[in-house]
């Protein structure tokens, strides 16, 4: 398993698992969201393509309520 | 007597921002309700069709399928601005745009503001001039929140932002308006729409905004932390309006008394001592 950092919180997920298993995992999978990985936003298009590595800080954000 | 024209002048008095018209000149912020079913009543009693959101991290691993703002008011039907509220750096304020873009596929109007201290919520104004410089560089339409400083606003201006947002008074004070007079340097020099955003706390504040000749109104507390918050967006509405067309209508000269009264001198029943 490799450690990732997904919000400031510890995850474990299978090697070569890319953006869009972790999301699974998460059951966040067609929520609306946007992922950045290492401080590059990661765009919708590319949550196939990109592989997590052992390391990898994650960020997911939503939109919520706020002036 | 002229109530089609005046319906005709409402009609065609849009609100331009970034070459996109708005028939409302209210804009709501869609935080401190007491939930998303609340914040859709008031947002539809305010007439607004520009909201305010801000872009947080999601929860992980719990309630995935808790409601989400955007269920409630849909994008579809109201224009989004992301904004950066919490954002201290400008560092932070772009990133979190840049997010918001990603997240609300490509939208690029939002509105920036950089925080200065925790405990007013004071903008700092030279952070918030390095964030805009980078954010129309990116290709951003930026609506900034700023302090009322004119000078400032203008440079703002200058980068290119494409709408200026003064405090009135402090985020969440609800003070009203402090500094009429810096708003109207501010109103005066600008060539791109003013909005007051942050201070305003009841109706008559925000028809003060709009009479000082501001081109829009942005507000969150003052209709979220009222009493009944419907009923607060509605009468918003209201002086928002008002206060537009007191302002296009052009009030009368103030002056301390007036020699000329409003019924006619001639004509009474007691002849008027000399």
């Amino acid at each position: 398993m490799i450690q990732l950092s997904v919000n400031g919180q510890a995850t474990s997920l299978e090697p070569g698992a890319n953006v869009a298993r972790l999301l699974e995992t998460l059951e966040l999978s067609g929520k609306r969201i946007a992922v950045e990985k290492n401080g590059e936003i990661i765009p919708r298009s590319r949550y196939l393509s990109t592989r997590l590595a052992e390391g990898d800080a994650l960020e997911i954000v939503v939109a919520v309520g706020g002036g | 007597m002229n109530a089609p024209t005046r319906i005709a002048e409402q009609s065609s008095d849009p609100l331009l921002i970034a070459g996109q018209a708005y028939r409302s000149r209210l804009l709501i912020g869609t935080g401190k309700y007491k939930d998303f079913d609340e914040t859709r009543r008031a947002v539809e009693a305010s007439g607004a069709e520009i909201v305010t959101v801000a872009i947080r991290r999601t929860n992980i691993g719990q309630n995935a399928n808790e409601p989400s703002l955007l269920d409630a008011l849909p994008p579809s039907r109201f224009t989004y601005l992301p904004n950066t509220a919490g954002c201290y750096s400008a560092d932070d304020a772009v990133r979190t745009l840049r997010l918001a873009r990603e997240l609300l596929d490509g939208h690029d109007l939002v509105k920036l503001e950089v925080l200065g201290d925790p405990n007013t919520l004071y903008p700092n104004v030279i952070e918030t001039l390095k964030a805009a410089e980078t954010l129309v560089r990116d290709g951003f339409k930026v609506m900034v929140y700023t302090s009322d400083d004119p000078i400032v606003a203008k440079q703002l201006e200058e980068l290119g932002c494409v709408a200026i947002m003064p405090l009135a008074s402090l985020i969440g004070s609800g003070m009203g308006i402090l500094n009429p007079w810096n708003l109207q340097l501010i109103i005066e020099a600008a060539k791109v729409p003013v909005i007051v955003d942050a201070g305003v706390g009841t109706a008559s504040d925000a028809a003060v905004a709009m009479e000082l000749g501001c081109d829009a109104v942005l507000m969150n507390t003052a209709v979220a932390k009222a009493q009944n918050p419907i009923l607060m967006a509605q009468a918003m509405k209201k002086a928002v309006e008002a206060g537009r067309e007191a302002f296009l209508a052009g009030r009368m000269p103030k002056k301390l008394y007036s020699a000329s009264p409003s019924s006619p001198a001639a004509g009474l029943i007691t002849p008027k001592a000399a």
